[in-house]
């Protein structure tokens, strides 16, 4: 491990203060998406397109990754100092987050060299956008039981068959795509692989999905005879389900070396506190209510445990009987909390809380009620709480499987 | 955002939890803690002699007095794992009347009990009265003036822990309608001034006491300027003591859980693989880490200003929550074998009950909070 100088990485934070505080535009002039999930315009799209591209330009993004591949390769207390100043001011979410947070990381830790000098630097800069095609419309959960079918061809792979929930399916250049390349093995996952696989080809069609927000931010992927190359399997033929669940450890934040900010920005149970003193019930203040009052600091415990629980991860001591724990738990406990949450701030809103985004009187121009709906994927993207369950339930605790 | 507290865990920390793991887990077989119940004295003098000879009685006693000068930071990892075995003895009691002196003690007092308290005499405090109520400075129970540098007490207290044991008891009382504390020795009590209290934590030994016609000096009194400060130190202390405990307890409890559901087959399944047990077992977990999270944080935070009290009542609410939910699960996965005596899982819920009674539940807390942070 590299020593950090300290006197660097505070010249290095205030650099970074300095550039968020004179480039960040907090009002563009129409709504900004508050998670990679949501981006629903084209306008969205190239303005946050554009602001990852100025940010990784800055040395603000992927300051961690290596230099060869793009990154400012820098110890990761740098990058984390950037992200640090990107939140202090309020800076708009990073858009490639499928590449960022989980693709990024995957090719360094188990790429080929060709894989991380043809992708890393288009990541960062946002000039390749990524998707992941996992899920079906008849496997969601069950992921290995996917079934879009990827036959060798020459050099290529045909594939055939059809993903959900393809978030910025509609903008991508690249998919992660996990598809079956044997149908015959005894064990369902020995017949998936893994694929970096291009998206502007022919045979490649997205279809939009409308969330229950009402808004647009993901599609459905169609694949008619669609030919990639294969030199996009990564890893062995049959090695796709090893690959996969890697991937998803990224995801769910089990496993770190994603390459800085955020890629979502979520109310937290400050926010709701500020709320709260400004709403009233019967004439009074809402939090004079102490059932109101005893739920609020439920939810100041519960932000401050969490974040408590990763200082406490860095402390192999108190960590030691369940040292994956806490990280296999994170995705469960902060979705969860957030969904609960944003209800009920919803709830401090009192007979305003039927309003929703759109109407004048709403409050705070109905983000919580647009903020509760969308926390659903969450809880169910990257694996249902349910699954989440299980994983802990199995992987941390040793129970059986269900 | 406002400072909540944060984790720090020094290397005495670090030293003391190696230590005390490998020995409540040793002194301390479930065994030995059922017998114990059973016992008269309810704990054993042999392992109290070992835990004065590791030092831990004295970890929060300044070197001045005997102690090693550490902070009820070092003391957390040991009671936590003397939780987690159900471990009793008059510990945290100890501590806490050590607490006492070293924060509102006169220079006499330090210099005449605190070394006897690091070599491992047992003492207490007797805060609770009659009301039940968890504040720490409503007292009615009386110090009154007797002439010749003597006061005579009034009043009950409840709850009194250890005081079976203990050679001094330090109590809260009004001294000129003041808040105010006072060194009790053993020898000042009258014969039948304690009843032992029938309690619903049977590992527990706790006492009424009666302090009608106690006579005691005036230089018994605690420094009398000091005495608001070092109320609500052991409320706090006390607190931090009692979150410690249950964070071990939950602990053990859920373990004991999982190895239930990882050996008993119902329709030819291990019962862990139904989900309606599992998840709420994974529930209690994240439950878990979460309150001693805030455990950690707290005994790091202890004696920071404003602080301190926002984590340790957030580790006491948490710990309460999380304790009280593991320990009524435990009993109702284990089945009918759940509503026996001899299932353990009473055994955790009773001493969550306990806890949670004794100087103030989650409600309690999060009422206090909710002043200090909004």
């Amino acid at each position: 491990m590299q020593t950090v100088d300290q006197k660097d990485l505070a010249a290095f934070e205030a650099d970074a203060d300095a550039w968020f505080k004179e480039n960040v535009v907090r009002d563009p002039g129409f709504m900004l998406p508050l998670t990679f999930m949501e981006v629903g315009t084209d306008q969205q799209f190239h303005f946050l397109r554009d602001w990852q591209n100025k940010v990784y330009d800055a040395g603000y993004l992927g300051a961690a990754w290596p230099k060869a591949y793009g990154g400012g390769g820098l110890h990761q207390d740098f990058q984390n100092a950037a992200t640090r100043a990107m939140r202090r001011h309020h800076g708009p979410i990073m858009l490639n987050a499928i590449g960022l947070n989980w693709t990024g990381p995957l090719l360094l830790d188990m790429g080929s060299e060709t894989h991380k000098m043809a992708h890393l630097k288009g990541i960062l800069s946002a000039e390749d956008i990524w998707c992941q095609g996992f899920s079906e419309p008849g496997n969601g959960s069950d992921l290995g039981d996917a079934q879009t079918r990827a036959v060798r061809d020459g050099d290529h792979y045909v594939i055939n068959g059809s993903k959900i929930w393809t978030t910025l399916g509609r903008y991508a250049k690249y998919m992660i795509l996990l598809a079956r390349t044997d149908a015959n093995t005894p064990k369902k996952y020995d017949g998936l692989s893994f694929f970096l696989a291009p998206m502007k080809i022919p045979g490649v069609e997205t279809n939009p999905i409308r969330k229950l927000t009402g808004e647009h931010g993901f599609t459905q992927t169609f694949f008619t005879d669609a030919r990639i190359p294969a030199t996009g399997l990564m890893g062995v033929e049959g090695g796709g389900w090893k690959v996969a669940m890697r991937t998803l450890e990224f995801e769910r934040g089990a496993r770190g070396g994603q390459a800085g900010g955020y890629v979502a920005v979520g109310s937290n149970a400050f926010d709701v506190l500020d709320l709260a003193k400004r709403m009233t019930r019967s004439g009074k203040p809402v939090l004079d209510d102490p059932a109101v009052a005893d739920q609020m600091v439920d939810f100041l415990m519960e932000i401050q445990a969490m974040s408590l629980n990763g200082q406490r991860t860095q402390v192999p001591n108190l960590v030691a009987d369940h040292p994956q724990g806490i990280p296999l738990a994170s995705k469960l406990m902060g979705t969860e909390m957030s969904r609960r949450l944003n209800a009920f701030a919803i709830r401090l809103t009192g007979a305003r809380g039927a309003y929703y985004v759109g109407e004048s009187e709403a409050v705070d121009q109905g983000i919580w009620a647009r903020a509760y709906l969308n926390a659903f994927s969450a809880t169910i993207g990257g694996g249902t709480s349910q699954i989440q369950a299980n994983i802990v339930g199995e992987h941390v605790l040793g129970l059986p499987k269900s | 955002m406002q400072d909540l507290g944060r984790i720090g865990f020094s290397e005495d920390q670090a030293a003391l939890l190696d230590v005390a793991t490998d020995f409540c887990l040793q002194r301390s077989p479930v065994s030995t803690v059922r017998r114990l119940m059973e016992d008269e004295l309810g704990h054993d003098p042999g392992v109290w002699k070992e835990m004065g000879e590791l030092g831990w009685l004295g970890i929060a006693i300044p070197e001045d007095f005997g102690g090693s000068g550490l902070s009820l930071a070092e003391v957390v990892p040991v009671v936590e794992q003397m939780g987690r075995r159900l471990m009793i003895g008059p510990l945290i009691s100890t501590t806490l009347a050590a607490q006492a002196l070293v924060v509102g003690g006169t220079e006499a007092q330090k210099r005449n009990v605190l070394p006897r308290l690091a070599e491992g005499v047992a003492a207490t405090v007797a805060l609770a009265e009659a009301d039940f109520d968890w504040e720490p400075d409503t007292v009615s129970c009386q110090a009154l003036e007797a002439g010749d540098g003597k006061l005579v007490l009034r009043g009950q207290k409840v709850l009194v822990c250890d005081a079976g044991v203990a050679q001094w008891i330090i109590a809260s009382v009004l001294y000129r309608n003041a808040p105010a504390l006072v060194l009790i020795p053993r020898s000042a009590l009258p014969e039948g001034a304690l009843r032992r209290e029938t309690v619903i934590d049977e590992t527990r030994r706790s006492f009424a006491l009666n302090l009608d016609g106690v006579s005691v000096s005036k230089e018994d009194l605690l420094d009398l300027d000091l005495a608001a400060t070092a109320l609500n130190h052991l409320h706090l202390a006390a607190n931090l003591l009692g979150a410690a405990d249950m964070i071990g307890g939950t602990q053990a409890c859920i373990d004991y859980t999982v190895d239930y559901l990882k050996t008993r087959t119902q329709f030819g399944k291990l019962i862990g693989s139904y989900q309606a047990l599992k998840h709420p077992t994974v529930d209690a977990y994240c439950k878990y880490e979460q309150a001693r999270s805030h455990l950690y944080a707290a005994a790091h935070c202890f004696g920071e200003q404003g602080v301190g009290e926002i984590a340790v009542r957030m580790a006491k609410a948490a710990a309460d929550g999380a304790y009280s939910f593991a320990s009524d699960r435990a009993i109702q996965f284990h089945g009918g074998f759940g509503f026996t005596y001899d299932c353990d899982a009473q055994l955790y819920r009773r001493r969550a009950i306990w806890h949670a009674a004794n100087y103030g539940d989650a409600s309690f807390h999060k009422a206090k909070l909710a002043k200090l942070l909004f």
